[in-house]
């Protein structure tokens, strides 16, 4: 199966082929390199640019107002802060404009620890981005949802954040791409660039097809009676570590990848505490005006009567970076133990 | 505190033909009575804010003459800043929705009440929407300059900012990003210098003898011109509108303007006898030339007075935006 980096550049593939893009974008993004992720090797839309964050948005800005369909990326999220008032721009023009402007153009930006990425490349942008209306916001935790998330975005009239979850980037599926040859060094064959001298080298690309995962659609990843927990990116696969250990003690909780923050499925969310009256929201941002703080809100005022227990909120820790040391990232951002712990006691907290 | 002093003083011969020299005159003055009303609608309470461009109408009627208007990368794209309702009415814009947008009302064609006087948007004539944080419109200009240089054709993106914004990273953006190796943009950058950022003078911080001589540094073509005179604001524009429209690369204009009204509100927006006043100046060329008396030119001004006082009347009586539109267009739909 491929991996979410192999998947990220075959939705490029397909959108470049099939969804008008024209500018696949960022520092070190065209060949030789294709992106320190790998995610844009062998596209024929992918060039360099200046290593100037704020050119890179407010030049897929130009570029989606004159009709074209950029994807612009931001090497690591840490450096997508000097670009804030340009993705503020990006936001609110069309309202600004009463509806006269459009802005629909694609970032992609590698989020959140486990790569030991040390102070700057660790960041979590979720908080800060869900703050900024206007986008549309997504991240994925798996390469299909990448895929899916990734050509919808590429199909949206507004602008939309591609957050890349870089601790999963390299981890294969469990769920094909449609399109994927079945053996996996086959793919990589075709689409991984070889090391070394790449001059001479083309890709070949599957023949893919159409797919899509909608903005806005969250997914129930396994059904449970007692709690629900609800994650996206990194922390989303230990969320479902955590459910199948303590349904080995004899808990069941249900387990949502919400996949899209902005829109995200309040629906999906609602049912779901309605039915286990116990709720934990975890990512890996900063814990303080983090954006689960905002859903553990609307759980209070709009389901309090639902509930069996306060909804919890599992996040990184509010300090100003990630240490290098492997025990200093350990400590700092969740880890799989304490998801299955606050599970398990939420499990086992009595009104 | 010393003023600046203009390059140049006004003292060649009007080589543009009469009808040019009529129209530009009309425009000017268009222009101005629109900023003065419009000062006036703020100081009487119709308005939040002022903020515009009198003092630059002989550079900014010119360019808006010579662009080519239309929508879509097969005409000019223009990235204005908040100075500029001079180009705007060069461009076919009528008067009244200036006015609207100082007044805030639902009809304000640029944003519905939602944004300040003198930022303007108009996709049907690829005026981007022009924005408060200075500068940040040099940085997004390379996109639709890409954009055009890809389509084909001869459209040209223009950007224009002031002499103070020009401290910000996003005027470096642009002169890097236009003038790449790889790929060189047909973008005509301009600065209108008027020596002010807000009431910063630009001699405590420029040390560079003219803007102009930053675009050298990479190898843009690049001219410093007299901005208060409109014969050679038109002329220069035209040689450089060409050059970029045929050679599909960058050139730089430094356009040294005067502040007629100071900043904007904030800074009271009362006339400053300082300044050199363009439009005086042109007025009397225009005059000693013989190509329009003194009762004709008089005739321009108290007919746009009167138009513009009209529309201010009738905009007093428009309804405002209702709060339930702030849902409205917060998302663009698909086609």
């Amino acid at each position: 199966m491929a991996n979410m980096a192999q998947a990220i550049r075959m939705a490029l593939h397909y959108a470049e082929e099939n969804l008008g893009v024209t500018d696949i974008f960022g520092e070190d993004v065209g060949a030789p390199l294709g992106g320190v992720f790998t995610c844009t090797q062998g596209l024929k839309t992918a060039w360099n640019s200046p290593l100037d964050e704020r050119g890179i948005i407010g030049t897929a800005m130009g570029l989606a107002m004159a009709g074209n369909r950029p994807v612009a990326e931001i090497q690591f999220c840490d450096y997508i802060y000097n670009t804030i008032d340009l993705l503020k721009l990006a936001g609110n023009t069309h309202w600004a404009t009463n509806g006269d402007w459009a802005m629909p153009m694609v970032v992609r930006t590698p989020v959140g620890s486990g790569i030991r990425g040390s102070l700057y490349h660790s960041h979590s942008f979720d908080a800060t981005m869900t703050h900024i209306p206007g986008w549309k916001i997504v991240m994925p935790s798996t390469p299909l949802d990448a895929y899916g998330l990734l050509i919808s975005a590429c199909q949206d009239p507004n602008p939309v954040m591609f957050l890349e979850p870089k601790a999963l980037l390299r981890v294969k599926g469990e769920e094909r791409i449609p399109g994927e040859p079945e053996d996996d060094r086959a793919l990589s064959k075709m689409i991984d660039a070889p090391l070394g001298d790449r001059s001479q080298w083309k890709p070949q690309w599957p023949t893919l097809e159409a797919f899509a995962v909608p903005i806005g659609k969250g997914k129930v990843v396994r059904e449970g009676t007692q709690a629900t927990v609800i994650s996206y990116g990194r922390t989303m696969p230990l969320c479902i570590k955590a459910a199948a250990q303590l349904a080995e003690e004899g808990l069941s909780v249900e387990v949502i990848d919400l996949r899209s923050l902005w829109p995200y499925d309040w629906e999906l969310i609602k049912a779901s505490v309605q039915k286990t009256g116990r709720v934990l929201y975890v990512n890996e941002d900063t814990e303080v005006t983090n954006f689960g703080e905002h859903l553990v809100r609307r759980t209070v005022e709009e389901l309090f009567y639902s509930l069996l227990a306060p909804p919890r909120l599992v996040a990184g820790k509010f300090i100003p970076g990630i240490g290098l040391a492997d025990a200093l990232e350990m400590a700092s951002v969740p880890q799989q133990n304490d998801i299955t712990t606050a599970l398990r006691n939420l499990c086992r907290e009595q009104p | 505190m010393s003023r600046p002093r203009l390059i140049k003083e006004n003292s060649a011969p009007l080589s543009l033909a009469r009808e040019q020299l009529i129209r530009i005159h009309d425009l000017m003055v268009k222009a101005r009575v629109l900023e003065e009303r419009l000062i006036q609608m703020y100081k009487q309470g119709h308005g939040y804010f002022w903020i515009g461009g009198p003092g630059e109408e002989a550079f900014n009627v010119p360019l808006g003459m010579l662009m080519k208007v239309g929508e879509g990368p097969a005409y000019d794209y223009l990235h204005a800043h908040y100075r500029q309702s001079a180009t705007l009415l060069a461009m076919g814009e009528e008067p009244i929705g200036a006015l609207r947008q100082m007044k805030n009302t639902a009809t304000d064609p640029y944003s519905g009440g939602r944004n300040f006087a003198g930022h303007f948007s108009r996709r049907s004539k690829n005026i981007a929407p022009v924005t408060s944080p200075i500068e940040v419109q040099y940085a997004i200009a390379p996109g639709t300059a890409m954009a055009q240089k890809r389509h084909g054709g001869d459209a040209i993106t223009i950007v224009t900012g002031g002499d103070a914004g020009t401290a910000e990273g996003d005027f470096a953006s642009c002169l890097i990003w236009s003038s790449r190796p790889a790929n060189p943009l047909p973008i005509l950058i301009i600065v209108t210098n008027n020596k002010w950022g807000i009431s910063t003078t630009s001699d405590g911080q420029h040390g560079e003898t003219n803007i102009s001589d930053r675009a050298r540094a990479f190898n843009i073509q690049a001219k410093t011109i007299n901005g208060n005179d409109p014969v050679e604001s038109y002329q220069e524009l035209q040689a450089a509108m060409e050059y970029v429209r045929k050679e599909r690369k960058p050139f730089f204009i430094e356009a040294r303007v005067s502040r007629l009204y100071g900043h904007s509100s904030a800074s009271g927006a009362n006339f400053v006898n300082e300044e050199q006043d363009c439009l005086r100046l042109f007025e009397a060329r225009l005059e000693q030339e013989g190509v329009l008396d003194r009762k004709q030119m008089d005739d321009v001004r108290n007919r746009y007075t009167e138009e513009l006082a009209a529309a201010a009347r009738t905009v007093r009586d428009e309804p405002q935006p209702s709060g339930d539109s702030i849902w409205e267009h917060i998302y663009a739909e698909k086609k």
